[in-house]
């Protein structure tokens, strides 16, 4: 910095250059200033890509994922990991379209639906607080068990036809500028908001991060862990119903082979989102980021249309690397 | 109380205590259902000089299952997980079918030896790969081998350019497909990685000082354990397992599809595991616990559609062993179970239970 300059500004220069963001929002600035940069690159190289209509379709794409990706950043806060979700996403739209097929009214369908994914959670969640059972092997079974259950129920493709369900999935709010953005988009974004809020706000979020910090802790400052535990279990649970609902939704049927490996996807989303895998540590913003950082790959690889899908998984790979070894050297220097 | 009542009970006890009572009294009840579901099932007949029956299915069905739990269990030994198997198997295959089909000599014996020396040596790199991340960089192994689950599936079909790639080379099925001595190579390939193993760990110090690294890898190294070699050991291997594993699942359809190929089988070797009594918390393994969960596992997946339920409802039945299993295994769940029995006069006392 040149004398000159501090002179004309004395103090205010060298305070933007001492300023350096909270340490726990670092990561979700990287994971943003990742998005931004990939949209600006994308914009430079691909004609019609910075349009803000590519970005309210990549909210609109990938509305089940974000929903997701919340439920598993509660998990992962906790130091916990629910790899049940993509099945549990299979099975609601399972359910959902059979229950539609039967002529139940769509309230009670939506009932249903979210009542078994919440069931699913709660019941992973008491086996892994009251049982000791590790978390990977508790929803490892729940995995299995929801994927069976689809079988059980269909092993066909079920079309969903009820045009209330069609309704939400084909409409939309305009925006100025002749934009509009998708029902189940601004659904997600609605969940995103109420997480954020839970987390920050009230005294279960704090105890999911006292938790996620360190459980012996938190059961001797007399913190409600078997609930909370519990709870985040039911919540990750509840949002996979959510997020098969709106996958009902976006494919408008029912399937058991929907959502293969989107537990993965959810996972990655809330690491590239910046959430520290130990627990403890991360914003729900952050998964909501992590999700565009997402869907902006697939779209950047439909745009070019000389990529294979294939480069997508790849690239989620090695940003999942990028991420995990940041979040590695991060936490060894605190 | 006469002593032989005391005696027989405090064998029964101790019986039902071993870490392998459950899973094998699973797996006799499995066959129990099969045998009533279908006489002829323990049926073993020879034919062409090889041996045939549903035993024997079984058996050669589940040895890429128990070749990826070999591996999975050495490396939950080291209190890490290996997530990357599915995707090292579909790489391991691609690797081999697209060598084979590109090459002038598709169909040869020699050309499917380099096949498959191609891909265990891509398996044995990308082990290598796990390990570094895991043992230098010091990322949690479950983290470290999500990063080549996601991706491997895209690696592999980046070999195989999205297609499924078909072979036609005799002495590459006959990994799967083929027999010696009367008995499936397939089997005779998982069970000798099975034996190997067993002998190396436990007729050599390598399972001690697993496990040692398993409970504490600091400590193992503050006391002379090499423990980042170690554990860069084990992925290495587990990836090999995995790679074998593949080939003959490959060999087994004569085809390779990057996005199916040993789909979610870490998620039956790492059950396996489970079942066979080594814990996921490390420092403490069971290889013959892991050969009785993979047979249990294939065995399950051989009942279902027999008793007449969908082949795809499998899922089902292994979460329900699962959880059964592991609550039987748990410390809490057995002390709810035994504070049950107190409470009942006929159930041992704690006086009983003590002497």
């Amino acid at each position: 910095m040149s004398v000159q300059v501090s002179e004309i500004e004395p103090g205010l220069l060298a305070r933007i250059a001492r300023f350096s963001p909270p340490r726990r929002y670092l990561p979700v600035l990287g994971t943003f200033a990742l998005f931004i940069g990939m949209f600006g690159v994308g914009g430079l190289r691909y004609e019609g890509f910075a349009d803000p209509q590519v970005f309210l379709t990549l909210l609109l794409d990938n509305a089940f994922l974000i929903v997701l990706a919340v439920g598993m950043t509660f998990v992962i806060l906790t130091g916990g990991i629910d790899l049940s979700v993509g099945s549990n996403v299979a099975l609601s739209t399972l359910i959902a379209a059979r229950t539609l097929e039967l002529g139940w009214p769509v309230v009670a369908v939506i009932a249903v639906v979210l009542l078994a994914g919440t069931v699913l959670g709660t019941a992973m969640g008491l086996l892994i607080h009251y049982f000791d059972i590790q978390p990977f092997i508790a929803t490892l079974a729940g995995m299995f068990l929801a994927r069976g259950l689809c079988y059980l129920i269909s092993v066909d493709s079920i079309p969903i036809k009820d045009e209330t369900f069609s309704a939400i999935a084909f409409g939309s709010i305009s925006l100025p500028g002749g934009y509009y953005l998708g029902w189940t988009a601004v659904f997600a974004l609605v969940i995103v908001a109420v997480a954020a809020y839970v987390l920050s706000s009230t005294r279960f979020g704090r105890t999911v991060y006292a938790l996620g910090g360190s459980e012996p802790s938190a059961l001797l400052m007399g913190l409600p862990v078997a609930a909370t535990k519990v709870g985040v279990y039911a919540i990750s649970g509840l949002c996979a119903a959510l997020g098969g609902l709106l996958f009902a939704l976006y494919t408008l049927s029912g399937y058991s082979l929907h959502a293969v490996g989107m537990e993965l996807d959810a996972i990655a989303a809330v690491v590239i989102g910046g959430t520290l895998l130990t627990g403890g540590r991360g914003l729900v913003i952050g998964s909501l980021l992590g999700v565009l950082v997402l869907g902006t790959i697939q779209t950047f690889i439909s745009f070019d249309g000389t990529l294979s899908s294939w480069w997508t998984r790849i690239t989620i790979g090695v940003l999942v690397l990028v991420f995990v070894v940041a979040q590695r050297v991060l936490t060894r220097r605190s | 109380m006469p002593e032989t009542v005391r005696t027989g009970k405090a064998l029964r006890a101790r019986v039902m205590a071993h870490h392998l009572f459950w899973p094998l009294a699973a797996l006799a009840a499995l066959l129990v259902v099969n045998l009533i579901a279908t006489p002829t099932f323990f049926n073993v007949r020879i034919q062409d000089g090889h041996l045939f029956g549903s035993l024997i299915d079984i058996v050669r069905n589940g040895a890429p299952v128990l070749l990826v739990a070999v591996g999975m269990t050495l490396v939950i030994a080291t209190r890490g997980i290996d997530l990357s198997v599915g995707a090292v198997a579909a790489i391991a295959g691609a690797v081999a079918c697209v060598y084979i089909v590109k090459s002038p000599v598709d169909g040869a014996a020699g050309t499917a030896v380099v096949a498959i020396t191609m891909a265990l040596a891509v398996s044995v790199a990308l082990g290598l790969w796990n390990g570094f991340l895991v043992s230098v960089i010091g990322i949690q192994p479950i983290i470290a081998t999500l990063v080549l689950m996601v991706a491997g599936r895209g690696i592999a079909m980046l070999v195989t350019g999205g297609q499924i790639t078909t072979v036609n080379n005799d002495t590459f099925a006959a990994l799967a497909s083929g027999h010696l001595l009367t008995l499936p190579v397939a089997a005779l390939i998982a069970l000798g990685v099975f034996a190997a193993t067993q002998i190396v760990v436990r007729r050599t110090a390598l399972g001690l000082l697993i496990e040692s690294v398993g409970i504490n890898p600091e400590a193992s190294r503050l006391a002379g354990v090499r423990s980042r070699t170690i554990i860069w050991t084990v992925y290495v291997f587990a990836a090999l397992c995995a790679g074998t594993a593949g080939l003959i699942i490959a060999a087994n359809t004569h085809s390779v599809n990057a996005n199916s190929l040993g789909l979610w089988i870490e998620l039956d070797a790492i059950l396996a595991v489970v079942i066979g009594g080594t814990s996921l918390a490390g420092g403490r393994f069971s290889l013959t616990g892991t050969l009785v969960g993979a047979m249990l596992i294939a065995t399950l997946t051989r009942t279902i559609p027999n008793i007449g339920i969908p082949a795809e409802a499998n899922y089902l039945f292994k979460a329900l062993v699962v959880v059964l299993v592991c609550l039987l295994q748990s410390p809490k769940a057995r002390a709810v179970l035994q504070r049950r029995g107190d409470r009942t006069p006929t159930g041992p006392s704690r006086e009983e239970a003590v002497a």
